[in-house]
């Protein structure tokens, strides 16, 4: 008996699954087109119709309007791109500040929800509950409304020293920059380098003679005496440019408006409660053997949790905890509705001003996009280092 | 060597009675010293805030929607009048004050249908046809234009019954699109996997309000022209959108957690790609993507406040409407607040009470 | 996979669609409105005076009336108007769009709204100016008192823009605080959180009388920082449309020039002599075939809502809630801007 040689497969039959999977690509990709091809004439001949004109040569021209606020001078003759950059440069001012408060904020209340106390058991759970289940909206608003109503006005403004609180923000004196502060900020730069030279030495030490040497308050001291000596190296300037209290406002110094601060409070604590529940569960996902073995070892409770739960832990903590982060950074984006001039609410104006509705929104979330990616960018690349890879 | 001689040595006293509250309070609340001391600080903290706080919000608070009686009382307690004269205006928008009849009944329908889509007794083939019924029923209720009931156009839709509308529906539509992007992620074929990713990793990075804005001023420009469509279907197709990329990665996670084993030996006993995919996949991964759905979900009922931004007067559209023209109610706008603060928190918390009760009964097929 | 073959596929494909072009046709509006049997106007979502919808939802106001009276004139019927509330952000891309016909919304005439938006200016309806209102306790009288201070204001309007141009002009280096919601930009002035709120003079006397908690607590400063013409906009491309909606709010002006009122429309049409007036009213030439409607368009029109000095008294005048005198919005010839083109 011979053995009959294999029936060739055709290649462009359509029992190939080669040739099928093919064949609906061809199609999803000819679909996908049209629609997009449908979508953009539509929109080309409706702006032609309507003799809407488009491009983005309209970020060169000048604004036309000023903004409440900003972390560097803009003033309204200047372009609509350095307005654009305004927006982001709030946007990413109340982000970063959200992130690190949020974090230290729903780390305390994660880690408090495992304490010996039952009452403080309870506020962490009531709080994380009460927060979580309203929205962001709801709550920015609410928060917007308690400062503006509840907060005294500027003539009777709180006032604690050169700190002044009231319906017009809380103001703080700033430094009037001079030679001493770049002698100053050089000393830092120094002292941190020197405190990393001492990270170095000192976990050498106790890989050598196993003697734990403080590994956090040394360096910040190195840090701080540092940047210390050269200050008063540089002729120790102490003038301070102070908020003065006018007839309508608070003039001079720096400023927290209303808006920001509401930003913050509303989006700190929304955040916080979502990240709580996430500390949470990477620490619940710790087995108890690994505390138990810990204490058996003779390892004290600061000791244990550093080098035993936060490890194994982190592993279970950093991505949702990177899905918080963009969430909050999004959620910024809410600042449209209380006034705080983030980059939605510049565009928001563009957009009115010029009739651009398609480049200005194009342009808001390419910029999202970027900030998401590099977020994303980020975390991942700390999670790779910090987080233990099982083998 | 003397021999052992049995030392009797006394009996222990009983263990201490570890149970009863007495016991409780000693283990939970003043186990050391640390432990004491904060509850008595904290334990201090609320008693000083609490009771003033419960003076203003109930004991003191004025019920009944006298202007008078409230801007007497306006520094030291709470005027829960505003609500009593304004609900109406705030749970059903502005649909037409006789008509406020049928937004009640289609709400009532649609949140019972909700519930008893959440009990096991219910989960029978008839379900799927049920809510088509009860989805006519509150179209037809709400628009009306037929069946002898007034017209009321859509943007007249408000408040509460529209953001149940918007919820459900956008989650009801997103979840096919999800699974089909979710499988097309994870598919052999590169042009639909790169579709598909790009699509998730565009939705997902940029914010709902640009998407809305997306919504209410490009899509009229990207029809053909003489085209118009309702504001509220463009609102829900955005909302629509949004979602089926967040459950797209809520669904994949599922999809990955599925061992490989499964497709394999489904491979081999002949099953055909969407054979193995309707019966053996999904089933596994969407019972352990469950507690995720629903805090999709619960995302999703809170997110709905943000059309109040495109000029849909949902419930936080609403309360505004209500409060800011009226000059009388205005310094009461922060109890408005509150009250729709409770009612949000009311179905966030029953959802997330209802998702931990799902997760438990689907760990109990992994309990031995 | 073979990324090549499916490279090359994409390719034709994509060369084959954009061989096809689509067919672009603007929308003829006057068909548009005959055919829905209704007006869509695009109106504010609620500004006593000028467009605010009671608890009942009956619309009134200005800007209210010119849509009725371009639905009378146009469809015979002045309750055949679809009133479709816009915010500031919306009213502009609305009517690009087309989804409404006509905006009567306040809406200032400006050069950039006129040549690149896409929009046509008709005829306005009412003069007005930027001012601002401030707190009597706070004891400023005059604009250039603002020096340094907080000023609301609502984002999306011409308003922003010419606080900036009047800061800059007058150095007064103003801050401001922009909302994307008039009632969240007035709610934050009575808390407190500026000492100033500006819009046009109109919008302040309606926001005082209706929405602060104590009307005489407040002040509008005398200086109106800007010129603000108001009127209503249709979209450009339809030039039928422009010249109906145009020769509505001119019949309206003339009529009150020449001493129609809305209770005597029939009487003049069957008795008057006066050869302009029996123009108007469609008893002597037929001005209503020229722009595609029918005689008694005008005649429509003015027993909906009576002529513009009758508008102007019901809903803004002296006697009304929002108490504003005729000022510039009078007749060209008792001192006033109202200068109706001939209908003839």
């Amino acid at each position: 008996m011979s053995l009959k040689s294999a029936p060739k497969k055709k290649r462009w039959s359509w029992r190939s699954q080669a040739f099928r999977g093919l064949i609906y690509q061809i199609v999803a990709i000819g679909v996908i087109v049209l629609g997009v091809w449908f979508l953009a004439s539509n929109t080309l001949t409706n702006m032609r119709v309507r003799g809407i004109q488009s491009g983005f040569d309209f970020l060169n021209q000048p604004a036309g309007f000023s903004i409440g606020e900003s972390l560097f001078p803009f003033d309204s003759a200047e372009s609509y791109w350095r307005a654009f950059w305004v927006g982001l440069a709030n946007t990413l001012r109340v982000a970063v500040v959200g992130i690190i408060l949020a974090t230290l904020l729903g780390t305390v209340i994660g880690i408090g929800r495992f304490s010996r106390n039952a009452l403080v058991r309870g506020l962490c759970s009531t709080y994380v509950e009460c927060f979580r289940n309203i929205p962001v909206l709801l709550q920015l608003l609410m928060w917007y409304l308690l400062l503006t109503e509840m907060l005294p006005s500027i003539q009777n403004a709180w006032q604690a020293g050169p700190f002044f609180l009231s319906k017009g923000g809380f103001n703080y004196p700033i430094p009037i920059w001079q030679a001493g502060h770049a002698w100053a900020l050089a000393g830092l730069v120094i002292g941190i380098a020197l405190a990393w030279l001492y990270h170095g030495w000192a976990r050498r030490q106790f890989e050598a003679t196993g003697i734990i040497k403080s590994m956090f308050w040394v360096p910040l001291g190195v840090v701080l005496a540092s940047a210390l000596l050269a200050w008063l190296l540089g002729g120790a300037p102490s003038a301070l440019d102070s908020p003065v209290k006018g007839e309508f406002s608070v003039e001079n110094g720096g400023a927290l408006t209303p808006e920001f601060l509401a930003m913050l409070l509303g989006l700190t604590i929304y955040t916080a409660s979502f990240i709580s529940e996430v500390v949470r569960s990477g620490i619940a996902s710790v087995s108890r053997g690994q505390t138990e073995a810990a204490a058996a070892l003779g390892l004290d409770p600061g000791l244990e949790i550093r080098l035993i739960v936060l490890p194994q832990a982190l592993r279970v903590i950093i991505p949702p905890l990177t899905n918080q982060y963009l969430n909050l950074t999004k959620n910024s984006s809410l600042a449209v509705a209380i006034g705080y001039p983030d980059l939605i609410s510049i565009a928001n104006t563009a957009m009115n001003q010029t009739g651009r509705a398609v480049e200005c929104i194009a342009i808001v979330m390419a910029v999202y996009l970027t900030i998401s990616l590099l977020t994303s960018l980020l975390m991942n690349s700390y999670n790779k280092r910090v987080a233990i890879q099982e083998r | 060597m003397s021999a052992l001689s049995y030392q009797p040595i006394l009996p222990r006293p009983a263990p201490r009675h570890a149970s009863g509250a007495l016991a409780w309070l000693r283990s939970n609340l003043f186990s050391d010293v640390k432990t004491g001391l904060s509850t008595i600080i904290l334990g201090g903290l609320l008693l000083w805030f609490i009771p003033p706080f419960l003076n203003w919000s109930l004991f003191n608070a004025v019920w009944t929607p006298d202007v008078q009686a409230c801007r007497a009382v306006q520094e030291s307690a709470a005027c829960w009048g505003v609500i009593a004269e304004k609900y109406r205006l705030i749970i059903f928008g502005r649909y037409p004050f006789d008509q406020q009849w049928r937004p009640l009944i289609a709400t009532v329908l649609m949140m019972l249908m909700l519930v008893a889509s959440c009990i096991r007794v219910f989960w029978k083939p008839w379900l799927a046809g049920s809510w088509i019924a009860v989805l006519t029923v509150f179209f037809i209720l709400m628009y009306g234009n037929s069946l002898g009931l007034a017209k009321v156009p859509t943007d007249s839709w408000g408040g509460l019954p529209l953001t149940i509308l918007l919820a459900t529906l956008s989650i009801v539509m997103a979840f096919p699109i999800a699974l089909l992007v979710a499988l097309g992620r994870r598919a052999d074929l590169p042009a639909i996997r790169v579709f598909c990713s790009l699509y998730v990793e565009l939705i997902r990075g940029v914010p709902l309000i640009s998407v809305l804005f997306m919504a209410s001023f490009m899509f009229p420009l990207f029809m053909p022209p003489g085209l118009t469509i309702d504001v509220l279907i463009r609102v829900l197709v955005g909302i629509t959108l949004f979602n089926a990329a967040y459950l797209a990665e809520v669904v994949r996670g599922g999809l990955q957690a599925v061992p490989k084993g499964q497709i394999e030996a489904a491979a081999t006993l002949g099953l055909s790609y969407w054979q193995i995919q309707r019966k053996i996949v999904l089933p596994q991964a969407l019972a352990m993507v469950v507690p995720s759905i629903v805090n999709s979900i619960i995302a999703t009922f809170k997110d709905t406040s943000l059309v109040s931004i495109v000029s849909l007067y949902e419930l936080t559209g609403a309360l505004d409407m209500a409060i800011n023209a009226d000059a009388n109610w205005k310094p009461f706008k922060l109890q408005g607040y509150m009250f729709i603060a409770i009612i949000y928190f009311i179905f966030c918390f029953s959802m997330s009470r209802y998702s931990q009760w799902v997760e438990r009964q689907v760990n109990k097929s992994k309990l031995r | 996979m073979n990324l090549k073959k499916l490279k090359a596929a994409a390719a034709v494909v994509a060369t084959v669609g954009t061989l096809i072009a689509a067919p672009a046709q603007a929308g003829k509006t006057l068909d548009a409105v005959k055919a829905h049997g209704q007006v869509v106007c695009g109106v504010h979502t609620g500004l006593a005076g000028f467009s605010a919808a009671d608890s009942a939802g009956k619309w009134a106001g200005l800007d209210v009336d010119i849509c009725r009276a371009v639905a009378a004139a146009v469809l015979g019927n002045s309750e055949k108007v679809k009133y479709v509330p816009l915010t500031a952000q919306q009213r502009l891309t609305a009517l690009q769009s087309g989804e409404i016909d006509l905006l009567s919304r306040n809406t200032t005439f400006t050069l950039t709204r006129d040549a690149s938006l896409g929009l046509n200016d008709t005829v306005v309806t009412y003069y007005d100016g930027q001012g601002f209102i401030v707190p009597k306790r706070s004891k400023i009288t005059s604009a250039k008192q603002l020096k340094n201070q907080t000023v609301c204001v609502q984002s999306g309007t011409t308003t922003e823009k010419n606080l900036t141009d009047y800061s800059k002009a007058n150095n007064l280096n103003i801050k401001t605080v922009v909302f994307e919601k008039e009632e969240a930009a007035t709610a934050a002035y009575f808390a407190g959180r500026c000492i100033s709120y500006t819009t046009d003079a109109s919008g302040l006397a309606s926001i005082r009388n209706k929405v602060a908690p104590v009307p005489a607590d407040h002040l509008i400063l005398p200086e109106l920082v800007s010129k603000e013409p108001l009127g209503p906009m249709v979209r450009r491309g339809d030039d039928e449309w422009f010249a109906i909606v145009k020769w509505v709010i001119y019949g309206l002006i003339e009529a009150e020039e020449y001493g129609i009122t809305q209770a005597q429309v029939d009487q003049l049409k069957a008795s008057s002599q006066n050869p302009a007036v029996k123009r108007i009213l469609g008893s002597g030439d037929d001005t209503g075939k020229l722009l595609g409607l029918d005689k008694d368009w005008m005649s429509n029109a003015l027993k909906a809502t009576g002529n513009y000095g009758e508008i102007f008294e019901r809903n803004v005048g002296p006697k009304s809630a929002l108490g504003l005198p005729r000022g510039l919005n009078n007749q060209w010839n008792k001192g006033g801007l109202m200068y109706a083109y001939p209908l003839r």
